[in-house]
């Protein structure tokens, strides 16, 4: 019974939702082993070697693989998956693009998602954006399982590092590859593993507006800043910072929804938040019905307010 | 190229409020709308838009579902897409069994490129189009936000976590679309008359030879836990009280 989790990473240090993933596996089998993949990935190796309740990693240190292309990063899970029992990523778009290829060549149906491990072949997953939450049994004798990683805690660090092999790639022509890449660069900490999100909507009226009133609160509280889908559909905000069902699902100790309605799809993205605040100048607005403390003002006064308070 | 396939799935109206039946069965989906996966509708317009451009010849659509789903293949027709393909079954499908159905397509109609919407709003699974492209042995570039040809290269930009990646491809290729890459046409009276001249082909699954039985057992669905009540608080100062107390900052 040993599980074999994809590494997520940005070819400098390890993803969070990796050691999160490392928690779920633990509910799945009894030791567990990481694939960490790309080009000069050492760092990345002994980050996850030292996440507890890792068994041993396995690295393929390859210029082919230095950004995580769904082709070749398949076709080595899919040779190494032989020896497994499970093949699990967190859900991020990673893990997304790459395990239903590792599924569909191994003949079996993909658990998705799931944010509650019952039994190593059943799981809790949401549908239908969180309005409902299905148990399925999985009878496929082997299993590729993504893990929304806000459902779960990050498995601690240890002092002590899991051993290490190395690995090599099958050679094979791969198909598609890599042009460019253009990431957005924040100073403030990940959206999908911050303790805090401050998330702004289309009540900040303009892409400046977005800036500087939410910026001050989020350096005072060190918390990342998110947007509505309406504040990125109004060029506010970048789609990446998007929560939502469409955009990232967060589930941070402390959620600030600041000048948001609270439409259906963005709810899907934050309501398992720990505890929700709502600034919004609309005392019925849907977002208040979710909120622990929703407090109807107007922004542009509450959150300078907020700021001064918190010094 | 010459053809673009572009598989579309009809479920619940992205609009309506799915209700969980009592008996922990499923969805009740009785009497509620049944529209084209939002995802799905950026397929087919990007597949018109490019046949626009002159860059394909014919754009051809498949469901997979009951009779009913010819619905939404009239709408896809109505904006554009030349013909369409129902396979026609009303047994629940899964997206592995939808990939391999949607290949058993593929290999008789040998298109260059296929779209597909990156999720369906039901399942939310995210899978039939890596699924489709890993049985088919073709390259893939999934949450697409622009596609470009380049000679005989596709160039597509994926909205990844931290931003975007621009990936080069031969085709035969497969794409997912993400929100980004289009805003949908409305349908046009004259197209929607036009649409149900087209052609529109009925295959039972039957004769695909693909085992459809599902492979994850649903056992029960349920609504999510509701949120305790919460309160309102007066101002500012009350909140940061709040806050301090509940130790959250």
């Amino acid at each position: 019974m040993t599980i074999l989790i994809l590494a997520d990473h940005d070819g400098h240090s390890l993803n969070d939702a990796t050691a999160r993933a490392v928690s779920a596996a633990r509910y799945m089998g009894d030791a567990i082993h990481i694939l960490v993949a790309g080009e000069n990935v050492g760092p990345v190796a002994q980050a996850a070697a030292h996440v507890s309740g890792v068994d041993k990693v396995l690295v393929a240190d390859d210029p082919t693989l230095a950004h995580l292309l769904a082709e070749p990063v398949a076709e080595l899970l899919i040779e190494l998956s032989k020896d497994y029992t499970a093949v699990i990523a967190a859900a991020t778009s990673i893990g997304k693009d790459i395990l239903p290829r590792v599924a569909a060549r191994r003949d079996v149906m993909q658990v998705s998602d799931i944010t509650r491990v019952i039994a190593a072949d059943t799981f809790e997953r949401p549908i239908y954006a969180g309005n409902a939450i299905e148990t399925v049994k999985s009878s496929d004798a082997f299993k590729v399982v993504t893990i929304r990683s806000s459902a779960f805690d990050a498995s601690p660090q240890t002092t002590t590092a899991a051993p290490e092999e190395n690995i090599s790639l099958p050679s094979k022509a791969w198909k598609a590859h890599f042009v460019s890449e253009e990431l957005t660069k924040s100073e403030r900490p990940e959206l999908t593993s911050a303790r805090i999100v401050i998330s702004g909507g289309r009540g900040l009226g303009s892409a400046q507006a977005f800036q500087t009133v939410l910026t001050p609160l989020a350096e005072r509280l060190h918390a990342a800043i998110g947007a509505s889908r309406a504040a990125v559909d109004a060029g506010y905000a970048p789609n990446d910072l998007q929560v939502g069902q469409t955009g990232k699902i967060v589930a941070p100790e402390l959620y600030l929804a600041i000048g948001i309605s609270g439409a259906i799809q963005h709810l899907a993205g934050m309501k398992d938040s720990k505890v929700i605040v709502a600034i919004n100048k609309d005392p019925d607005a849907p977002i208040f019905n979710v909120a622990d403390f929703g407090l109807v003002g107007d922004l542009f006064t509450v959150v300078p307010e907020l700021v001064n308070i918190l010094g | 190229m010459k053809k673009i396939l572009v598989p579309i799935k009809m479920v619940l109206d992205a609009n309506m409020r799915p209700r969980v039946k009592t008996d922990g069965s499923g969805i009740d989906l009785s009497g509620m709308k049944l529209s084209i996966n939002p995802f799905c509708e950026i397929a087919v317009e990007e597949a018109v838009r490019l046949k626009e451009k002159g860059l394909a010849e014919e754009i051809i659509v498949i469901s997979i579902g009951t009779a009913k789903a010819q619905d939404v293949l009239r709408q896809a027709m109505a904006m554009g897409a030349d013909r369409a393909r129902l396979i026609e079954t009303d047994q629940p499908i899964e997206p592995l069994t939808a990939a391999k159905l949607i290949r058993f397509v593929a290999e008789e109609e040998k298109p260059d490129l296929i779209i597909l919407g990156k999720q369906a709003v039901d399942d939310d699974c995210n899978q039939t189009g890596q699924m489709l492209a890993a049985l088919l042995d073709w390259p893939q570039a999934t949450f697409a936000s622009a596609l470009k040809m380049e000679a005989d290269t596709l160039h597509v930009t994926r909205e990844v976590d931290g931003g975007h990646q621009t990936l080069a491809m031969p085709l035969p290729a497969v794409v997912t679309t993400d929100l980004r890459l289009n805003e949908p046409r409305h349908c046009s009276l004259p197209n929607i008359m036009k649409a149900r001249k087209k052609a529109l082909d009925i295959t039972p699954v039957s004769v695909c030879g693909v085992n459809i039985e599902t492979r994850l057992n649903v056992l029960n669905v349920k609504s999510p836990e509701p949120r305790k009540p919460g309160r309102r608080v007066a101002d500012a100062n009350e909140l940061v009280t709040e806050l301090r107390t509940a130790g959250v900052i």
